[in-house]
């Protein structure tokens, strides 16, 4: 058990590594030593198995995952809690083809990850040999980018190389194609010696993008924040990854503009700061996509006006001038033209901007988003009767409160995702692990997993939906065998819930081939060694979250809620930001009899 | 970048980028043209001064801001030492053709005049065609071929465009040199 290969490995962690002859195999774990690598998510197989045999001898921990994809979002979950670079090991063909999601998923979100796979031997590249796949051609568009390494004397400067492109600048996923030759042919290895393969340049980007003087575009930029009287920021993911929470609150308690956040930004500036207005786009709060219409000055600051952000583009935020800053000069005019353009760390620029900029109140302004926020509260499902039934909401608000705002909640995708979004109010940067830009099911349990081991002293809750959690179930065994602790909340609703959601509203309520029939979520706990607990009532929602608290392993808790709620407000796809769909003001009838209230404890479908 | 801007007007462009001579540059090159949709005129790839780098000229028809962006995205690109867009006015540029030519006893002085007048070279003749090669900018080379197809113009292949800052301009493409030096 990879538990064990990790306690020998400690015992020695004093070991002195010195110049000599190694492998390419052991080459990759000592170049991963030096680059403070302390776990990697795999799966053994014929073209990486030179590299698996040389790894008791180093200071990695190895986690054996049931499907390559969980590896690679368990690499993606730990780089997000932590800020440092995941790693995930494949073979070649389809253990390197499994990870394909999981990049995508990573670069979609530009999260650091190296992702290692094994290649056949350099003289069967292209002959089709067995699992044989080329996986560089692959991957080509789904990394920032990627190697084949064919002799051992490359592994070294090429993984260095690797690491170096995953953290800086935008990071990403990269992944480094190691053929079994190369894994097992040796050359000298010096420890001290950190070169890359390719020294990094210096690059002329700002002159080669065109983007205005610097000094000219923050003049302009201070000229526009302190003349606008209904300013507004977009925090997107940027602000988490150049971890500029500090510098953001600054600027928010100098300027007294107010604060929304795209999906990923959450948790960069503090939920409950009275400036906080929480999460903009197609499930925005209507108060927040009504200030980004109403606003003369957007102040973008590392978001990337993605289409689940601003809906129509045409009726985007009409009467604002716009302020982007972003470390990608790419994104700049991508999808939104803007006024003033920053090319810069985002955590650089406000440092820069805060003291140049008047102070004020903006109280008129605040007024207003205050009043719409009341008018819209009234409809919240928070404040409609409770009539005992479960809703998501209920039970996200519930977790908020239990966990007193402080887990790290890793999420699927769907509608859980949203009410997470809206119901569970972030005030620390990396409490959210999400799939914002692929949306990529079956991320939550994974990346979880991967989270707790970024950080082994934090409570983790992943939010799942039926749906995805069985996309990646399996992984339940791996959380069994590290021993590692998560909770799982599944949102249990009988549906794959956003799309029926859409099929209600957009498809005349046909509800095609998404009611889902799951397996008993407690006995598939159980059957993994593990604690299952189901909750029916929102009166068992605390005690059911206090259980799996106390439970010192992986805990699974079936919520069973409405089965036809949704997600309100909601832009339709490609509508106008503010065309909202409301939450009705009468609880949604008819009202289901759900498997809460039925007596047989069935899923119904 | 003002959102005043005027309506885009989409127009053929000529971009220089040096990158390093690696096995795949070309496919990540073309791979990001393919990916953001952008619509390649022509693209050539060679030997630059400079040991271990080549030297690209892509032309590309797209207006003002998609230019900036497309610059930006190759500037993302690992094996990119440097990207940059060429003023027409102070570039030169050429293109190599192969004309095969229907040129049989009749026709075969006047084709063989029309290349004189392009300044291009028969470098091939069989008793009903012949081979016109020449080297010109994209629009001269247009021009011979519009000129021949009365003839019948039987096959053509180019290299597409390839060019430089003229010969006393400063040349951005020269900034970066090879990191190994």
């Amino acid at each position: 058990m990879s538990a064990n290969v990790s306690a020998t490995a400690a015992a020695d962690a004093a070991v002195e590594r010195l110049p000599g002859k190694r492998t390419g195999a052991e080459i990759i774990w000592e170049v991963l030593e030096q680059e403070g690598v302390e776990v990697v998510f795999g799966y053994p197989g014929g073209a990486i198995m030179p590299a698996y045999d040389a790894l008791p001898k180093y200071r990695v921990r190895h986690v054996l995952v049931r499907h390559e994809q969980g590896a690679a979002h368990m690499a993606d979950g730990y780089a997000r809690a932590s800020g440092r670079v995941g790693v995930a090991v494949a073979t070649s063909g389809p253990g390197a083809t499994n990870l394909v999601t999981g990049i995508a998923t990573a670069m979609l979100d530009s999260v650091p990850c190296v992702f290692i796979t094994g290649q056949v031997s350099s003289h069967l590249i292209g002959t089709d040999a067995f699992q044989e796949t080329d996986v560089t051609g692959v991957t080509l568009p789904i990394t920032k980018h990627n190697w084949l390494v064919t002799t051992a004397a490359d592994v070294g400067p090429v993984l260095r190389e690797a690491f170096h492109v995953a953290r800086s600048g935008r990071p990403g996923p990269v992944l480094v194609d190691i053929t079994k030759d190369a894994q097992q042919g040796s050359c000298d290895f010096d420890p001290a010696d950190r070169t890359l393969a390719r020294p990094p340049r210096r690059r002329a980007r700002a002159a080669a993008t065109e983007v205005d003087d610097r000094e000219d575009a923050l003049a302009r930029a201070i000229q526009l924040i302190d003349h606008a009287e209904r300013p507004l920021i977009l925090a997107g993911h940027g602000i988490v990854q150049a971890g500029a929470g500090a510098e953001l609150l600054a600027f928010v308690e100098r300027t007294g503009t107010p604060v929304a956040s795209t999906l990923l930004g959450l948790g960069g500036f503090p939920a409950t700061h009275p400036r906080a207005l929480g999460m903009m786009g197609m499930h925005g709060e209507a108060w927040v996509n009504r200030a980004v219409q109403d606003a003369d000055l957007l102040i973008a600051l590392g978001m990337r006006f993605d289409d689940r952000v601003t809906g129509n583009l045409k009726t985007y935020a009409p009467r604002a001038r716009k302020i982007h800053v972003d470390l990608d000069p790419s994104e700049i005019g991508k999808n939104v033209p803007v006024d003033v353009a920053i090319v810069d760390d985002v955590k650089r620029v406000l440092a820069e901007l805060t003291p140049r900029c008047k102070p004020s109140a903006r109280a008129p302004w605040m007024a207003r988003i205050d009043g719409e926020k009341g008018e819209s509260a009234v409809r919240d499902i928070q404040a409609l009767p409770d009539t005992g039934k479960l809703h998501a909401a209920h039970v996200i608000h519930d977790l908020w409160r239990l966990t007193e705002g402080k887990a790290i909640v890793v999420t699927d995708v769907g509608q859980h995702q949203m009410w997470e979004a809206q119901y569970y109010k972030h005030d620390h940067a990396r409490g959210l692990v999400t799939s914002g830009g692929l949306g990529t099911m079956g991320f939550a349990l994974p990346a979880a997993i991967g989270a707790r081991f970024a950080r082994p002293g934090d409570e983790v809750w992943v939010v799942a939906g039926d749906g995805g959690f069985q996309m990646t179930a399996a992984e339940l065994s791996t959380a069994a065998q590290e021993g590692i602790k998560v909770n799982v909340a599944i949102i249990n609703n009988g549906y794959l819930g956003m799309v029926r959601q859409w099929q209600e509203m957009f498809y005349g309520g046909r509800y095609v081939a998404t009611p889902m029939r799951s397996p008993d979520f407690v006995k598939l706990a159980e059957a993994h060694g593990l604690t299952g607990i189901r909750v029916i009532k929102r009166a068992e929602v605390a005690a059911a979250v206090a259980a799996a608290r106390r439970d010192p392993g992986t805990v699974v808790i079936d919520f069973r809620v409405e089965q036809e709620d949704s997600v309100y407000p909601m832009v339709p796809s490609g509508a106008d930001l503010g065309d909202m769909i409301r939450r009705p003001h009468a609880p949604p009838s008819p009202i289901v009899e759900t498997a809460a209230d039925s007596e047989e404890d069935e899923v119904p479908r | 970048m003002s959102p005043a801007a005027a309506p885009p007007r989409p127009r053929l462009r000529t971009f220089v980028a040096t990158v390093e001579d690696v096995p795949g540059v070309l496919n990540r090159v073309a791979s990001l043209f393919r990916r953001r949709g952008y619509n390649i005129a022509s693209l050539t790839v060679g030997q630059s001064e400079l040991p271990g780098l080549s030297r690209l000229t892509i032309v590309v028809a797209c207006d003002d801001a998609t230019a900036l962006r497309l610059e930006a995205n190759l500037w993302k690109l690992v094996d990119l030492v440097e990207v940059h867009e060429l003023d027409a006015h102070q570039a030169i540029e050429r293109d190599l053709a192969l004309i095969k030519v229907r040129a049989g006893m009749t026709t075969r002085a006047q084709v063989v005049q029309v290349a004189e007048l392009f300044h291009a070279r028969v470098i091939d003749v069989a008793p009903d065609e012949l081979v016109v090669e020449i080297t010109a900018t994209r629009e001269r080379v247009d021009d011979l071929r519009r000129v021949l197809e009365p003839f019948g113009v039987i096959s053509m292949v180019r290299t597409g465009a390839i060019a430089m800052p003229r010969a006393g301009v400063v040349d951005p493409t020269l900034s970066v040199k090879p990191a190994a030096s």
